[in-house]
C-alpha cells in the first residue's frame, strides 16, 4: 500500500500489473502511458491537469487586467494588449479551465458512478482529450504570433464572442481571430466526440439494475450536460466556418456592405452561448447534488423532481439565447419573449435550490470542505440567479448590459457557482483518485482567502454597473465615481489570486503527503465508493448489481435499504 | 416640482454621495471653469456620475421605476431563501458524538412539499412578464409629440457623427439637446446608425443603451428634465479606443438651445489672420477626412470641424480642447489616443502652430 | 450491491446498442452544425446586392437527386443481401451503391465548374454565392466522408474480413448515409425549391 514517500507516478499503477515490457516508476514509462493512454481515469486526470494549468492562464490575464483598471488612466498595458487580455482570459477561462473541469470529472467520477469498466470508446475518448489540448495550445500559439511576445504577439483581441463585423478583415487585420476561430473548431470537435462518448457511456453501460432512475444525480447532470453538448456546440462551428471563410476565401456572411447582417452573427453565436453557460453550470449543480446529501446524512430530498428540473433546464436554455441581444434593436415582441423564457428557466432553477434546502432541513450537517464549498455556492448561486433575472427584465437589461453588471452576473455564475462546485468536487473526489486526503488545514485557508477575495473582487462590480462603466474598457476618466470600487475590485482580484494558489499548493502537497483515505473517507452511498483508492485501472474487479439509488446505503444498512421504500 | 426636488436629493443622498467626493470635486470643477469659458449661459453642471437609479429624463424614469420593482423582488427572495439556509446551517448542524450515533431520518421528498414552493415563483414569473411587457411597449412606442426634435447619430471608429436633419446641422461627439417640460414636452428622437463596426450609445441618466449597427437603423428616445452635460460610453467593443469613445450630451434651456443651432448653421468666415493656417489645413490633406464648410475641405472619413473650437473636448471626449492638448494632437493624435484612425500626419512646429490657430476661429 | 439475489421474475438487463446510439448522436449533431447553414440560406434569400440570383442560374438537380436518392435504396438492397450470406450480392449493390455516390458527386462538380466559370458566381461573389456553396459544400463534403466509410467496408469486405457479427458496424453506417440522403432532401427544398421563388 502507498507510503508517506510514494510519488505521484507510482499512484494509479499500484495496484495494475504492468505489460510486459514496461517498467514502473521510469520517466519514459510515465510519459508513453500519458501519450497512449485511453483509460478514463488517466485522461480525466488529464482533463483537469489541462485545465488547471489554463486557469492559472487566464488568471494571470485577469490580474493583468485588474492592475490596468486600478486607477483611472493606468499605463500598465496598451489598449490593444488589454483587449487581447479580456479576449484571451474569457476564451481560455471558459473553453479550456471551465470545459476541461466539466469533461475532467465526467471522464473520471461516470464510469465508476455506473459501474463500467471505462466510457464506451476509449479511443476516441483519447482523441478528444488531445484535440481540446490542441486546440488551447493552437490558441495560446497566437502570442507568439505576428509582432511576437514582447510585442504581446497577435491574441485574438475581439472579445471572447468574436462580435462581427468587427472580426471581418476590413477592422482585425492581421491573423489575431483566425487563432481563435481555428483553435476553437479545433478543440469544438474534442468537445464534442467528448459528448457523443459521454452519453453512449451513460445509456448503455449501466451496470446490472441501474435503471435511469436510479442513476446517481451527478451522472443525470452530466447526461443533460452532454446533450447540450452534442446538439449546441455545432452552431459556434458552424459560425466559426462561415468566418474562417469570410476571412480566408471572402465569402460574405456578416457584412454589411454586402447586404449581410451582423446580427446573424450574434444569433448563432448565441444559440450556442447561452447552452454553453448551461453546460458549465449543470456539472456543478451535480456535485452539489452528491455532496450535501453526504454531508447533510439524508437521501437528495425529492429526487425524481432533481431529474425533471435538470431536463427542463436543458431545453429551455435553447430559447432564452436572444436575453444576450435585447440593446440590439430587436421588435418588441421578440424582446418580450426572450424576456419570458429566461423568466421561466429561473422557475426549475429555483427548484433546485429548494431540493437542495430540504435535504439539509431534518438532517446532520457536517462542515467538512466539501460541504463548506456547496454551502458558499447555494448562496453565491442564489445571487448568480437572482441578478440573472434582473438582467432577463429586458427594461432593466437596457441599463444593465454590457456594463460591469453583467460581468459580476457572470462571474457570481461562473467563479461563485461553477468554481466552488469544482472545489466542492475536488475536496470530495479527490481522495478517492489519489488515495490521499486534502490536507484540511491549507483547505480552510483557500476556503476562507478564496470567498473573501471572490467577494472583494466582484460585489463592488455590481455597483460599478449601476454607474454606467460599460465593459471591455481598457481605462476611464477620474471624476466618473469609478475609481473607489475599481481599486477594491483589483485588491479582492490578488487575494482571490492568492487563495487559488493555495489550493493547487494544496493539491500538490496531498498528492504526496495527505493522509492515507481509503475506500470511503465520508461514508457515502454510490458506486465510486465501493472501489478501493485509487481505483485499479479495470474499477471492479466484478461489475456490480444495485436496486436503489444508493447501493453502498443498502449494503451498510441491510434492516433498512433504500430499495424498500423507493 | 415637488416630485423633481424629492428625485434630485434622492440621488445625492444615495449611491452618489457614499463615494469619496475629492476626485469628483477636483474633476467638477476643473471642467466647470473649461466649460464655463466655452458658452455663455449654459448650465456648466457635468454630470459626471450617471447613477441608473438616479433618472433625469422620461424614459430613463420608467426603466428606473421597473428596475426599484424587480430589485425589490429580487430582495424579497434573497432574504427568505439565504433565511431558510442560514437557518438551517445553525438548527441542522452535527453537534457532537451523539449525533453520530444514528442517522437523520432518511426523507426522500414530499410532493406536497414541492408543490408548494413551486408555486409561487410561478406566480412571481407571471407578474414579472406582464410589467415587463407593458414597460417594453412604453419606452419601444413612445407617443411622439410634433415638438420632437430629431438628430440622427452614426458610429464611428472612434467618434460620433452628428446630424441635426430638422436644421441642417452637422457637429460631432458633442449632442446638443433641448430640455423637456412634463406640460409641454419636447422630447428627441435619436436616429442610431453606424458607418463601421457595431456601437453602442449610453447615457445612464438619460435612456437605456441601444447598439448602432451597419445597415440598421435603431431609434431611441431622450427626454431630459435637467439641464447639464451629461457623459456616456460607447458600449459596444469596437476596437483599441472604445474606451474613448465618449459622449457628451448637453442639455439646454429652450432659448439657449436655439441660439446654439443658430451659431452651428452660420459658416466660419474666413479670417486673414489665419489664412496660412487654413492653406496648410488643406495643403496636408486634412480636409480629405474632415469637412470644414465654405472650403475645400469635404472629407467625411473624421469629423465635421466647422465649429471644431465651440466644443469642450476634442477626440471624442479623450481630453480637453484647450492649446496643449491640440497641440500634442496635431503633432501626434497616437500620443492622446493611441490607436485612433488619424494617424500622425508628421506636421512640423510651424505648421502645427498655423493649424491650430486657424483651427481656434472655428467656433 | 444487493442484498437479496437478484428477482428472477425481473426483466433481462437490457441496453440499447452503443453503436447505435453513437450513429445517433452523431447524425444528431451533424444536423444542428447543417442548420445553422440552412438558417443562414433562408435568411439570405433574396438580399443578394448583386448578380448572379438563384432563380437566374440554377436548374432543379434532377439527375443528382435520382443519383442520390436511389443510392439509399441500393444500400438497403446490399444490406438485405448480406443478412441472406449472399456476400458476392452484398458486394455487387455496395459497389453500385458508391458508384450513385460518386456520379452525385460528378453531377455536383459540373454543376459548380458552370456556376464558376460560366455564371460568375463564387463563394465571394455575393450572400447568395457565400451561402450556397457553403450549404452544398457541407453537404458534398459529407457524401466524400459517406462514400470514404462505404469504401473501407467494400475493402474490408473483398479481402475477407466482413463477418456476420458486423452487420452492426455496416448498419451503423448506412444510417448515416441514409442522413446524408436526408440533408439533400431538405437542401434541394431550401436552395432549388424555395430559395428560387423570390
Amino acid at each position: 500500500m502507498a507510503n508517506s514517500t510514494s510519488t505521484l507516478k507510482e499512484i494509479g499503477t499500484e495496484l495494475t500489473p504492468a505489460p510486459p515490457g514496461h517498467e514502473h516508476g521510469t520517466m519514459t514509462a510515465w510519459i508513453q502511458d500519458l501519450i497512449f493512454t485511453v483509460d478514463h481515469k488517466k485522461l480525466g486526470f488529464m482533463y483537469l491537469g489541462m485545465g488547471w494549468l489554463f486557469f492559472i492562464a487566464g488568471g494571470i490575464l485577469a490580474s493583468l487586467i485588474r492592475l490596468q483598471l486600478a486607477v483611472p488612466n493606468n499605463h500598465v498595458m496598451d489598449p490593444e494588449s488589454f483587449n487581447g487580455a479580456f479576449t484571451m482570459h474569457g476564451t481560455t477561462m471558459i473553453f479550456f479551465f471551465a470545459m476541461a473541469m466539466v469533461f475532467g470529472l465526467a471522464n473520471y467520477v461516470v464510469p465508476l458512478q455506473i459501474g463500467a469498466r471505462d466510457m464506451a470508446f476509449p479511443r476516441l475518448n483519447a482523441f478528444s482529450f488531445w484535440a481540446t489540448f490542441f486546440g488551447g495550445c493552437f490558441l495560446f500559439l497566437s502570442y507568439v504570433a505576428g509582432p511576437g511576445l514582447y510585442g504581446t504577439g497577435a491574441a485574438p483581441d475581439a472579445s471572447w464572442f468574436a462580435i462581427a463585423p468587427l472580426t471581418s478583415r476590413a477592422f482585425s487585420p492581421g491573423n489575431n481571430i483566425d487563432y481563435w476561430s481555428l483553435g476553437l473548431l479545433i478543440s469544438g470537435v474534442g468537445s464534442i466526440t467528448g459528448g457523443v462518448n459521454v452519453m453512449v457511456t451513460i445509456f448503455c453501460y449501466r451496470c446490472k439494475g441501474m435503471t435511469l432512475y436510479r442513476m446517481p444525480l451527478f451522472t443525470w447532470l452530466v447526461l443533460v450536460t452532454m446533450f447540450l453538448v452534442v446538439m449546441f456546440m455545432p452552431p459556434l462551428s458552424a459560425a466559426q466556418i462561415m468566418l474562417v471563410l469570410e476571412r480566408f476565401f471572402g465569402a460574405k456572411f456578416f457584412e454589411a456592405q454586402a447586404g449581410g447582417s451582423p446580427v446573424l452573427w450574434q444569433h448563432f453565436f448565441w444559440i450556442f452561448g447561452h447552452p454553453e453557460v448551461y453546460i458549465l453550470v449543470l456539472p456543478a449543480f451535480g456535485v452539489v447534488s452528491e455532496v450535501i446529501p453526504v454531508f447533510s446524512r439524508k437521501p437528495i430530498f425529492g429526487y425524481p423532481m432533481m431529474v425533471a428540473a435538470s431536463v427542463m433546464i436543458g431545453f429551455i436554455s435553447a430559447g432564452v439565447w436572444a436575453h444576450h441581444m435585447f440593446t440590439i434593436g430587436m421588435d418588441s415582441f421578440s424582446i418580450t419573449f426572450f424576456a419570458f423564457a429566461t423568466f421561466v428557466i429561473a422557475i426549475p432553477t429555483g427548484i433546485k435550490i429548494f431540493n437542495w434546502l430540504g435535504t439539509m432541513f431534518g438532517g446532520k450537517l457536517r462542515f467538512e470542505l466539501p460541504m463548506l464549498f456547496c454551502i458558499a455556492f447555494l448562496f453565491q448561486f442564489l445571487i448568480a440567479g437572482l441578478t440573472g433575472i434582473m438582467l432577463g427584465c429586458a427594461p432593466f437589461d437596457w441599463q444593465l448590459n454590457d456594463s460591469y453588471f453583467v460581468i459580476a452576473h457572470f462571474h457570481y455564475v461562473i467563479v461563485g457557482g461553477i468554481v466552488f462546485g469544482v472545489f466542492a468536487g475536488f475536496y470530495y473526489w479527490f481522495p478517492k483518485a489519489t488515495g490521499r486526503m486534502l490536507n484540511t488545514r491549507l483547505g480552510l485557508w483557500h476556503f476562507w482567502v478564496f470567498t473573501i477575495g471572490f467577494h472583494l473582487t466582484f460585489d463592488p462590480q455590481h455597483f460599478l454597473g449601476f454607474l454606467g462603466m460599460p465593459r471591455r474598457i481598457y481605462t476611464y476618466q477620474a471624476g466618473r465615481g469609478w475609481e473607489f470600487l475599481n481599486m477594491l475590485s483589483t485588491i479582492g482580484a490578488i487575494i482571490q489570486g492568492i487563495g487559488a494558489i493555495l489550493f493547487i499548493v494544496n493539491m500538490v502537497w496531498s498528492a504526496r503527503r495527505g493522509k492515507i483515505a481509503g475506500d470511503d473517507p465520508w461514508d457515502a452511498w454510490t458506486l465510486e465508493w465501493t472501489t478501493s483508492s485509487p481505483p485499479p485501472e479495470y474499477n471492479f474487479e466484478q461489475l456490480p448489481e444495485v436496486r436503489s439509488r444508493r447501493p453502498l446505503w443498502d449494503l451498510k444498512h441491510p434492516e433498512d435499504p433504500d430499495w424498500k421504500f423507493e | 416640482m415637488l416630485n423633481n426636488q424629492y428625485r434630485y436629493s434622492l440621488a445625492t443622498s444615495g449611491l452618489g454621495r457614499r463615494w469619496p467626493l475629492s476626485g469628483f470635486t477636483l474633476a467638477a470643477f476643473g471642467s466647470l471653469l473649461l466649460a464655463a469659458s466655452a458658452a455663455r449661459a449654459q448650465d456648466s453642471t457635468i454630470r459626471a456620475i450617471q447613477n441608473i437609479f438616479d433618472p433625469l429624463s422620461a424614459p430613463a424614469e420608467t426603466l428606473y421605476q421597473i428596475s426599484l420593482l424587480v430589485l425589490a423582488v429580487c430582495a424579497g427572495i434573497f432574504l427568505v431563501v439565504a433565511g431558510l439556509l442560514t437557518y438551517a446551517i445553525i438548527r441542522y448542524r452535527h453537534r457532537g458524538p451523539e449525533d453520530d450515533r444514528e442517522e437523520p431520518p432518511q426523507v426522500y421528498g414530499s410532493a406536497a412539499i414541492e408543490l408548494a414552493w413551486t408555486v409561487p415563483p410561478i406566480l412571481i414569473v407571471v407578474m414579472l412578464v406582464l410589467v415587463t411587457a407593458r414597460t417594453i411597449g412604453e419606452i419601444e412606442h413612445p407617443k411622439m409629440p410634433d415638438t420632437a426634435e430629431e438628430i440622427r447619430i452614426i458610429g464611428h471608429r472612434f467618434w460620433w457623427e452628428v446630424r441635426y436633419p430638422k436644421h441642417d446641422v452637422v457637429t460631432a461627439n458633442e449632442i446638443h439637446v433641448p430640455l423637456s417640460d412634463r406640460k409641454n414636452r419636447v422630447p428627441t428622437q435619436l436616429i442610431l446608425e453606424s458607418a463601421d463596426v457595431i456601437h453602442g450609445f449610453w447615457v445612464p441618466q438619460l435612456n437605456g443603451k441601444k447598439m448602432l449597427v451597419p445597415n440598421y437603423r435603431n431609434t431611441m428616445w431622450i427626454e431630459p428634465y435637467a439641464t447639464g452635460i451629461y457623459l456616456g460610453n460607447c458600449t459596444v467593443l469596437c476596437g483599441q479606443q472604445h474606451a474613448n469613445m465618449l459622449i457628451r450630451v448637453i442639455v439646454d434651456q429652450p432659448d439657449v438651445y436655439q441660439k446654439w443651432l443658430e451659431s452651428q448653421k452660420k459658416a466660419p468666415d474666413a479670417d486673414p489672420q489665419t489664412a496660412e493656417g487654413q492653406r496648410q489645413f488643406i495643403s496636408n490633406s486634412c480636409g480629405t477626412c474632415h469637412t470644414i464648410e465654405n472650403t475645400r475641405a469635404t472629407g467625411t472619413f473624421g469629423p465635421d470641424l466647422t465649429h471644431f473650437s465651440s466644443r469642450a473636448t476634442l477626440g471624442s471626449g479623450v481630453a480637453p480642447n484647450d492649446d496643449a492638448n491640440l497641440r500634442s494632437w496635431l503633432h501626434d493624435p497616437q500620443v492622446l489616443k493611441p490607436g485612433c484612425l488619424m494617424p500622425d500626419m508628421q506636421l512640423n512646429d510651424r505648421q502645427v502652430v498655423a493649424i491650430l490657430a486657424y483651427l481656434r476661429t472655428l467656433k | 450491491m444487493s442484498t437479496e439475489p437478484y428477482a428472477a421474475a425481473e426483466t433481462e438487463w437490457q441496453l440499447p446498442s452503443p453503436r447505435k446510439v453513437g450513429i445517433i448522436l452523431v447524425i444528431l449533431t451533424e444536423s444542428a452544425l447543417f442548420t445553422i447553414f440552412v438558417v443562414a440560406y433562408l435568411f439570405y434569400i433574396g438580399k443578394s446586392l448583386n448578380p448572379p440570383y438563384p432563380r437566374e442560374v440554377l436548374e432543379f438537380p434532377w439527375l443528382g437527386s435520382f443519383l442520390l436518392f436511389s443510392s439509399s435504396g441500393t444500400v438497403v438492397v446490399a444490406e438485405q443481401r448480406l443478412k441472406k450470406n449472399d456476400l458476392t450480392g452484398f458486394h455487387i449493390w455496395w459497389a453500385i451503391t458508391m458508384l450513385l455516390g460518386a456520379g452525385f458527386l460528378i453531377y455536383t462538380g459540373t454543376e459548380w465548374y458552370h456556376l464558376i466559370y460560366h455564371d460568375g458566381l463564387t463563394l465571394s461573389t455575393n450572400l447568395f454565392g457565400s451561402t450556397f456553396y457553403s450549404l452544398v459544400g457541407l453537404h458534398a463534403s459529407h457524401v466524400i466522408v459517406g462514400l470514404l466509410l462505404l469504401g473501407i467496408i467494400l475493402v474490408a469486405s473483398l479481402t475477407g474480413n466482413i463477418q456476420h457479427r458486423h452487420h452492426e458496424h455496416i448498419e451503423m453506417i448506412s444510417w448515416y448515409w441514409h442522413f446524408v440522403d436526408g440533408i439533400w432532401a431538405v437542401v434541394v427544398t431550401v436552395v432549388y425549391i424555395i430559395g428560387t421563388q423570390s
